[in-house]
C-alpha cells in the first residue's frame, strides 16, 4: 500500500510537471528509505493470527502428517477440530473474524470423499454464499479461504498456511470486524 | 466455576524443543478457572498417568487438558486416565502442540506464543464442556472378509477357527488371487499351488466360512458392530446348488474368450473354470464370448449337463448380511505398460509383463511350465527390466517392493528351464527380508548378469530381424549399451485395483496418492482404518511379500476379533440432540443428514433424532435456524468459546 502511495505521489509529480525526470529515474528505495523503519515495524513485522477450522478426518488428520513428515509452515494458523467441515455454522467465520482472526481458513475432505458421505458438499455449498456475504460485508475476498485437504496430502496443507499466511501478510491486520475493546 | 488441571508433556525432546514448556506450564496457571499445572517428560508413561489421576483427586479437578501430540493419537488413552480418577471422560482437552506445533515450527520464540494462544483455547473449551456418557450398543458376532486372495483367505481361516461365522466375499468365480497365478515363491522356490490350494479347499470345506464368490460388495449401511452389507450376487448361468462340477460342459463349449488367469496369453472357453484347482469347481458362463448370448443360438452346454444347472435367465441377486466388522483384503492390479511406449508392450510380442511370466513357469499354465516365446521358440537371452512405472515421478512414485525379489525367482528359473543368458537391469537391489540377501548371493553365483541401470528402451534389431536390442546405461561403468535379446520381462509398478476407490467409497476408506488405503496411523495402527470396525490387510495397504500379507491378515483377523468377540460395546457419546422447545420444525436437518438420523414428529411439529443411527457430524447443527439442534462436544459454545480463546493471544 506504502509503495502504490508513492507511485501514486510520483505520477501526481509527473502530471503536474514536477520533477518528472527525477522520480522515473530514482531508484524506489529513495522513496521509501526514510520510512523504512516505519514500514518494517507495521508492515513486515504484521504476524497475523489466522483461524483454521479442519475437519476431523481428512484436514485434520493432514496436518498431523505435515507435522509427522517434519514439514516447516509459518505458526500463525491456530486449528480448531470439528468433526466434519459441514459442522461448521456460517457465523462461526464471522464470529472469528469478531475476535479477531486476520483470515480464516476451512479444510474438509475431498468433495466426494467425505467421510459422512455427503457433509462437505453441503458446506462447499455453505461456505460459498459466506465468501458472498463476507464480501457484501466489505471483507477482503482473500480473507477467507476453502481448501479440500485429505488425510495424505500433509504437503498440500503446508503449502497452503505457507501461501495463506503471505496473503493475509500482505492484506494488513483486519480491523473491520473486529470487536474493540 | 470450573477446576481446571494442566498438563503439559515434553514428550522427550520432541515438544521441548521447539516450545518452552515449563513457561508454558506457568502461564497455564494464570489463566482463570486453572487449578494446576504441571509438566512432566512423558506425560503418556505410567507416572505420567497417575500424576494426573492423583491430581484429579488432590485438587478435585473436574476438568482435565493435556497438552501434548494429536488427540487421534493419544484422546482414548487420556480419557481412559481420568474415566478410572471418577472424571467423566469428555471432560478431557487435548492440546495439539506437537504434530501441529512443535514438528512444524523451528523457532522456540513462535512455538511458545502459539502453545499459549492453543492452550488459552482449550482453557476457553474445557470450561464448556459438559459430562456426556456413551451409548451402549449390541455387537453382531459375524465378520466379512473382502476379496479372496491369499489374505482374505487367510484372515478368513484365522476368523472361522475361532469359532466366528466369517463371510468370504469374492469378486472372481474362483479365490486364490494372485498368489494361485504363480508358480514358485522367492525366496525359498516352494511351489505356491503346494501352499495355497489346501488352504482354499480348507476354506470351502469350513463349517464356519461362508464363501460367496461371483459377488460384490454393493452397499454398506450400519456402523461398527452392526454392519448391514448389501453383496450382489452376480448372474453365473450355471446354478451351483444343481452343479456337480463334471465339467462336460467346459470341454464341448466352442466360445472362446481370453483368458484372465492367463493374463491374455491363450483363449479360455465361454463356459469355463479358471483354472483346474479352482475353488469352487464350478463353472460360470462368460456373457461376452458365450455363442448363446451374442447370437442367440447353441445352447450346447445345456444339452450336455445332466444336472441340467444351466440356467440362461438367471438375474443378478443381492442378499444382505448383518455383520460386526469388516476386513478388506482386496489386493493389486499391475500397472498398464502399453503407455510407456519405451518398452514396446504390446508393440513386440517379445515383450511381457510380470505376471505373463508368472503363468509361462507355471506347469497348469499356456505352456504347460516351458518357457517359449509367442512363436514357440525358446529364448537364447533374456532381459528383466525393474521399476517400470514405480519409483517414477511421472508414473508412481513408489518403491514396489516384490519386483526385485521376483526378478531373482525369474532369473534362477530361466537359467533352470533354458540355456538363456538372462540380463537384470536395476536401479537399486532391495533384498530386505529373511532370506533375501542370501537369495540375490546365490544368483550372482548363478550367472545371472546383473546391471546397474535402468532400461531406457527396447527397440527392434536392425541387424537380426526378429530380436530385440535392450537400450540402458551401466552406471557403474558409465557405459551405453546395447544387448540383442529375445525376450524382455517387465516389472511394472504395483497398483490398488481398478475399483479401489469405489470400494473405499463404499466402506468410507480414505486413500494415499496412489490410491491404496490409508490406514489409521502409519506406526501404531497399521491395520485399522479412519472408519471403526473396519479393518485392512495385505497389498490394498501397500505393496508387499506374502509373508508379510499373510502377518497382516492374522493381524487383521486379531483386531476384527476384538471387536465381534465382545457382545456389547460403547460407542462414542458425540451424538446430536433436539430442543424440543427450540426447534420450528422446519425439516431442514432432515433433509440434510445422510444417514436418515432426524425425523419430524407430525404430533409435536418437533424434529427428533435417532441416537443409534446419528454419528455425529454436526452437519444438522448447523443448519438449524433456532440452533435448537446441539452436537454433543461440539457446541456452538464450545467451539466459539475456543475460537475466541485462540484469537486472545
Amino acid at each position: 500500500m506504502l509503495r502504490c502511495a508513492f507511485f501514486r505521489f510520483a505520477a501526481t509529480c509527473e502530471k503536474v510537471g514536477l520533477a518528472s525526470r527525477t522520480s522515473r529515474a530514482l531508484p524506489l528505495e529513495f522513496f521509501i528509505a526514510p520510512y523504512n523503519d516505519f514500514i518494517e515495524r507495521k508492515v513486515m513485522s504484521f504476524e497475523p493470527k489466522i483461524l483454521g477450522i479442519a475437519c476431523n478426518w481428512c484436514t485434520y488428520t493432514g496436518a498431523d502428517l505435515a507435522g509427522t513428515t517434519r514439514l516447516q509452515y509459518p505458526p500463525n494458523v491456530r486449528v480448531v477440530r470439528v468433526m466434519c467441515s459441514s459442522r461448521i455454522n456460517p457465523s462461526f467465520i464471522f464470529r472469528a473474524l469478531q475476535f479477531g482472526a486476520d483470515g480464516v481458513l476451512v479444510g474438509g475432505c475431498h468433495p466426494g470423499d467425505c467421510h459422512y458421505n455427503t457433509g462437505n458438499l453441503y458446506a462447499r455449498r455453505r461456505l460459498a454464499t459466506t465468501k458472498k456475504i463476507l464480501e457484501f460485508a466489505g471483507i477482503e475476498q482473500g480473507r477467507f479461504r476453502v481448501e479440500w485437504i485429505s488425510a495424505s496430502e500433509g504437503n498440500r496443507f503446508a503449502e497452503v498456511i505457507e501461501e495463506f499466511t503471505t496473503q493475509i501478510k500482505n492484506l494488513g491486520p483486519q480491523t473491520k470486524l473486529k470487536i474493540q475493546e | 466455576m470450573s477446576r481446571i488441571g494442566v498438563f503439559v508433556c515434553h514428550c522427550g525432546l520432541n515438544i521441548a524443543k521447539t516450545v518452552r514448556v515449563s513457561e508454558l506450564a506457568e502461564f497455564a496457571a494464570t489463566l482463570p478457572d486453572v487449578v494446576v499445572a504441571r509438566d512432566y517428560k512423558f506425560m503418556c508413561s505410567t507416572p505420567g498417568q497417575e500424576m494426573i489421576a492423583n491430581d484429579i483427586k488432590q485438587y478435585k479437578l473436574d476438568r482435565v487438558i493435556v497438552t501434548a501430540c494429536s488427540p487421534l493419537m493419544h484422546e482414548k488413552t487420556f480419557r481412559k486416565v481420568i474415566e478410572s480418577a471418577g472424571l467423566n471422560q469428555y471432560l478431557l482437552t487435548i492440546v495439539n502442540i506437537r504434530e501441529q506445533l512443535s514438528w512444524v515450527t523451528h523457532d522456540i520464540e513462535e512455538g511458545t506464543s502459539k502453545a499459549k494462544a492453543l492452550l488459552n483455547g482449550a482453557v476457553y473449551r474445557a470450561r464448556n464442556l459438559a459430562p456426556l456418557s456413551s451409548r451402549v450398543i449390541d455387537v453382531n458376532p459375524d465378520v466379512m472378509v473382502v476379496g479372496g486372495g491369499i489374505a482374505g483367505i487367510q484372515a478368513a481361516l484365522e476368523l472361522a477357527n475361532t469359532g466366528k461365522k466369517v463371510y468370504l466375499v469374492e469378486k472372481n468365480s474362483t479365490i486364490g488371487g494372485h498368489m494361485a497365478q504363480f508358480d514358485k515363491t522367492f525366496p525359498t522356490l516352494d511351489c505356491s499351488a503346494c501352499i495355497l490350494t489346501p488352504k482354499m479347499d480348507a476354506v470351502l470345506q469350513h463349517k464356519n466360512i461362508n464363501l460367496m464368490t461371483y459377488c460384490e460388495v454393493s452397499e454398506v449401511k450400519g456402523y461398527v458392530g452392526n454392519f448391514d452389507i448389501t453383496v450382489k450376487q452376480k448372474a453365473r448361468y450355471v446354478d451351483h446348488s444343481k452343479c456337480n462340477a463334471c465339467l462336460a460342459c467346459t470341454e464341448k463349449c466352442p466360445g472362446k474368450g481370453v483368458s484372465e488367469w492367463d493374463e491374455g496369453l491363450v483363449k479360455r472357453k465361454a463356459i469355463y473354470i479358471p483354472f483346474p484347482q479352482a475353488v469352487p469347481q464350478k463353472p460360470v458362463i462368460d456373457k461376452e464370448s458365450c455363442t448363446y448370448f451374442i447370437k442367440g443360438k447353441c445352447k450346447l452346454c445345456q444339452k450336455v449337463c445332466e444336472q441340467k444347472a444351466i440356467d440362461y435367465e438367471q438375474q443378478d441377486t443381492f442378499s444382505t448380511v448383518k455383520v460386526g466388522a469388516v476386513i478388506i483384503a482386496t489386493g493389486y492390479d499391475l500397472m498398464d505398460t502399453k503407455p510407456l511406449v519405451q518398452y514396446g508392450y504390446g508393440q513386440y510380442p517379445g515383450v511381457y509383463h510380470s505376471l505373463e511370466v508368472e503363468r509361462l513357469f507355471n506347469s497348469a499354465g499356456p505352456t504347460g511350465g516351458k518357457v517359449t516365446l509367442r512363436d514357440g521358440s525358446e529364448p537364447k537371452s533374456i532381459a528383466i527390466l525393474h521399476c517400470i512405472g514405480s519409483r517414477d515421478k511421472n508414473y508412481c512414485e513408489h518403491c514396489s517392493r516384490v519386483c526385485c525379489m521376483y526378478s531373482l525367482k525369474f532369473a534362477h528359473l530361466f537359467k533352470e528351464k533354458t540355456s538363456a543368458d538372462v540380463y537384470q537391469f536395476y536401479i537399486d537391489m532391495r533384498a530386505a527380508g529373511k532370506g533375501y540377501e542370501e537369495f540375490y548371493n546365490r544368483l550372482i553365483e548363478e550367472n545371472v548378469k546383473f546391471i546397474r541401470g535402468k532400461g531406457a528402451r527396447v527397440a527392434e534389431s536392425e541387424e537380426e530381424p526378429g530380436r530385440l536390442i535392450m537400450e540402458a546405461e551401466d552406471t557403474i561403468t558409465s557405459k551405453f549399451m546395447r544387448v540383442p535379446v529375445d525376450m524382455v520381462v517387465l516389472c511394472p509398478a504395483i497398483v490398488p485395483r481398478e475399483d479401489a476407490k469405489e470400494i473405499g467409497r463404499l466402506f468410507n476408506l480414505s486413500t494415499d496418492k496412489q490410491g491404496f488405503f490409508m490406514e489409521r496411523h502409519p506406526k501404531l495402527a497399521p491395520l485399522a482404518t479412519m472408519t471403526e470396525g473396519i479393518f485392512i490387510a495385505g497389498v490394498c495397504q501397500s505393496p508387499k511379500d506374502i509373508p508379510d500379507t499373510v502377518a497382516q491378515a492374522n493381524g487383521a483377523a486379531a483386531e476384527a476379533l476384538t471387536i465381534v468377540s465382545m457382545d456389547k460395546m460403547e460407542l462414542d457419546a458425540t451424538t446430536a440432540m433436539v430442543n424440543p422447545a427450540a426447534c420450528c420444525g422446519c425439516q431442514n436437518c432432515v433433509r440434510v443428514c445422510p444417514y436418515g438420523a432426524p425425523s419430524y414428529n407430525p404430533d409435536k411439529r418437533v424434529s427428533e433424532i435417532n441416537e443409534a443411527l446419528c454419528k455425529g457430524c454436526g452437519c444438522c447443527a448447523s443448519v438449524c435456524p433456532t440452533s435448537a439442534i446441539i452436537a454433543r462436544h461440539f457446541t456452538n459454545e464450545q467451539v466459539l468459546a475456543e475460537m475466541e480463546g485462540l484469537m486472545e493471544f
